[in-house]
């Protein structure tokens, strides 16, 4: 990320004052810094540690008396990785809709030719701030036919309105008119242009939607919740829910273990389960942090 | 109109483009707007949306008189205010935090790994609460035990729900929701503080009197915006918290719709909540702006 932050003003002088004042925001800064660390260390060595260390709550920062059989125990269940699979499914395609639609919708509406583009546009962003909530739209799915079918889990979200209008900023600023009217010129038909002319000119854009749809159909789970009666079906967000929050963890474990060895795993394993579905999205992350922060400041410029 | 059929015959290819999104949102954003007339009917699933008869205002008084109706709204209202009180004003102090860090890979670190947790899904923020809360070995009861508290289930307190969910809130976004602040703050002319330096401002006072005013504008617009979802906590995340003890005080509003809508199937009666939930949060937001179009600072429109 290249946000060029002012230190220059900073180059006078300094007063004992002014030292105070560093040393105390470099403090809170390094303080804040552990505030979030803390608890990410805490899962990832918790996952690799001994459980029984781990119940006796001797494991913080270091992992003690490393094991892999919580990993084992999570990559032995079915449910996990029919989960996984969906959720790449979903995340794939979802995203892939979603960028069609995306780009379908803010392409013509950064057109200038566009006459009634200020209307469209508005219908549009009304639905930001009133919409039919969610009775009408789950009553709406099931009507269509679309209950218990991966499309409840791919149409309905096909757009965000933030995100289209995220794509239609950038299309305004960097495309220029000129490019329009000179492709045009040399025949291009509106199709034409979109394709092999803004496109090839609009990667970082394109970078970012991927990113934000990704990751926003990586880690949902609501509408899987009320869509999807098939657990055949069900994303790995809802296999987690089960799991972590209802504590459906019966089926887990080998039958030759005893009771009190199994609670102990069970434990253990919800801990590597967070770390098993969160890897993918945060090997996502240098890369994701990079574009996330150019989208919010392509949204920042018009809200 | 004239003037628009001659631009699509001009502009075909643009107006053909446009079709399929422009289909897509009368079907999913518009025909639920006009499915909320459920509301005002009984509705009958054989029957349909347009076939069920007409009730008039009868769910909305029966939510008005009904015993849980102020509970919610509080419930709705003090999480929200409290999530706001502590959720806007930390990242604009991170953001001038970060702004005044001098060393620069301090910096970048600082900005860098207080992005990670937005990444991570609602359903493994909560389940890690719920880990961290365990009076035996979770983490939290470990640092409490430590500075000499004494250890308890703080997932299953009441009193507790709210300020877990607040802060662990802050804690996912906090970094994320700095970016904006930190673009707007190294957007400043270098200038003003040269100018103010020479003047012999301290750090201090150079943030009170040029970083705060020079970010105003981004810290209004995002207020209004903020203000106009006062009512929409996040409704996945209280769900996911949401258990039988500390219903008291987690049972919102958006909860309460998907309850009695999804899982009791009484449609028309959430539906009418949902609109009175949604017409709160409209006139929040056009008062909001209006406010601060008044007083002369920036505006949504």
């Amino acid at each position: 990320m290249n946000t060029a932050i002012n230190n220059r003003h900073n180059r006078v002088r300094q007063s004992s004052g002014d030292r105070v004042f560093d040393f105390v925001v470099t403090l809170i800064g390094v303080l804040i810094m552990l505030i979030v660390l803390i608890p990410l260390i805490f899962v990832l060595s918790a996952s690799f540690s001994d459980p029984d260390l781990v119940l006796r709550g001797k494991v913080l920062l270091i992992p003690k008396g490393i094991t892999f059989r919580a990993y084992t125990l999570v990559f032995e269940n079915r449910d996990i990785w029919i989960g996984y699979r969906n959720t790449v499914f979903y995340t794939v395609a979802g995203t892939a809709i979603n960028i069609l639609l995306t780009i379908m919708a803010a392409y013509p509406l950064s057109r200038k030719e566009m006459t009634g583009r200020r209307f469209f546009t508005l219908v549009v962003l009304f639905t930001m701030y009133f919409n039919g909530g969610l009775i009408p739209t789950y009553l709406l799915v099931r009507n269509l036919g679309m209950y218990n079918t991966a499309w409840a889990i791919l149409i309905p979200s096909a757009i965000s309105t933030y995100n289209l209008i995220v794509a239609k900023s950038f299309f305004e600023q960097s495309i220029p008119q000129e490019l329009y009217e000179s492709a045009r010129l040399d025949g291009c038909g509106s199709l034409r242009t979109l394709i092999s002319i803004v496109l090839p000119l609009s990667k970082a854009i394109l970078a970012v939607l991927v990113l934000y749809y990704g990751v926003a159909h990586w880690n949902a789970y609501f509408n899987s919740l009320i869509y999807l009666r098939d657990t055949s079906k069900h994303p790995l967000q809802v296999v987690l829910r089960n799991i972590l929050l209802l504590g459906q963890t019966e089926q887990m474990g080998s039958n030759d273990v005893g009771m009190g060895e199994k609670i102990k795993m069970v434990e253990a394993i919800k801990y590597s389960v967070i770390v098993v579905s969160s890897v993918p999205i945060l090997l996502l992350y240098p890369l994701a942090q990079r574009y996330f922060v150019s989208g919010v400041m392509i949204g920042a410029v018009k809200g | 109109m004239k003037k628009f059929l001659r631009a699509v015959r001009r502009e075909y290819g643009l107006y053909l483009i446009f079709l399929v999104p422009l289909v897509w949102y009368i079907i999913f954003m518009y025909a639920p707007m006009y499915g909320l007339q459920i509301a005002f009917k009984r509705y009958n699933a054989r029957l349909g949306i347009w076939g069920s008869p007409w009730v008039g205002f009868m769910y909305f008084r029966q939510f008005f008189d009904s015993y849980y109706f102020k509970d919610l709204i509080v419930n709705t209202l003090v999480l929200n205010v409290y999530q706001m009180a502590l959720g806007f004003p930390v990242p604009i102090l991170l953001a001038l935090i970060i702004n005044e860090i001098r060393y620069r890979p301090l910096q970048k670190a600082i900005q860098n790994i207080t992005y990670i947790p937005y990444f991570l899904s609602i359903v493994v923020i909560v389940s890690m609460l719920k880990l961290f809360s365990n009076p035996d070995y979770g983490l939290f009861n470990k640092i409490v035990t430590t500075f000499g508290g004494t250890s308890a289930d703080y997932f299953a307190k009441v009193g507790a729900f709210r300020s877990l969910y607040v802060f662990s809130g802050v804690w996912q976004n906090m970094g994320f929701n700095s970016v904006i602040y930190i673009a707007a703050l190294s957007a400043i002319d270098p200038q003003l503080y040269e100018a103010a330096s020479i003047d012999g401002a301290s750090r201090l006072m150079k943030i009170v009197h040029i970083s705060i005013p020079q970010i105003l504008p981004t810290i209004v617009i995002l207020f209004i915006m903020r203000i106009g979802s006062l009512m929409n906590v996040g409704f996945e995340k209280v769900l996911l918290m949401q258990n039988n003890v500390n219903m008291e005080v987690s049972d919102v509003i958006s909860t309460f719709i998907y309850r009695n809508g999804i899982q009791k199937g009484q449609m028309s009666y959430s539906a009418a909540v949902g609109i009175f939930n949604s017409i709160i949060n409209l006139i929040l937001l056009v008062g909001a702006n209006r406010i601060t179009r008044r007083l002369g600072e920036t505006s949504l429109w």
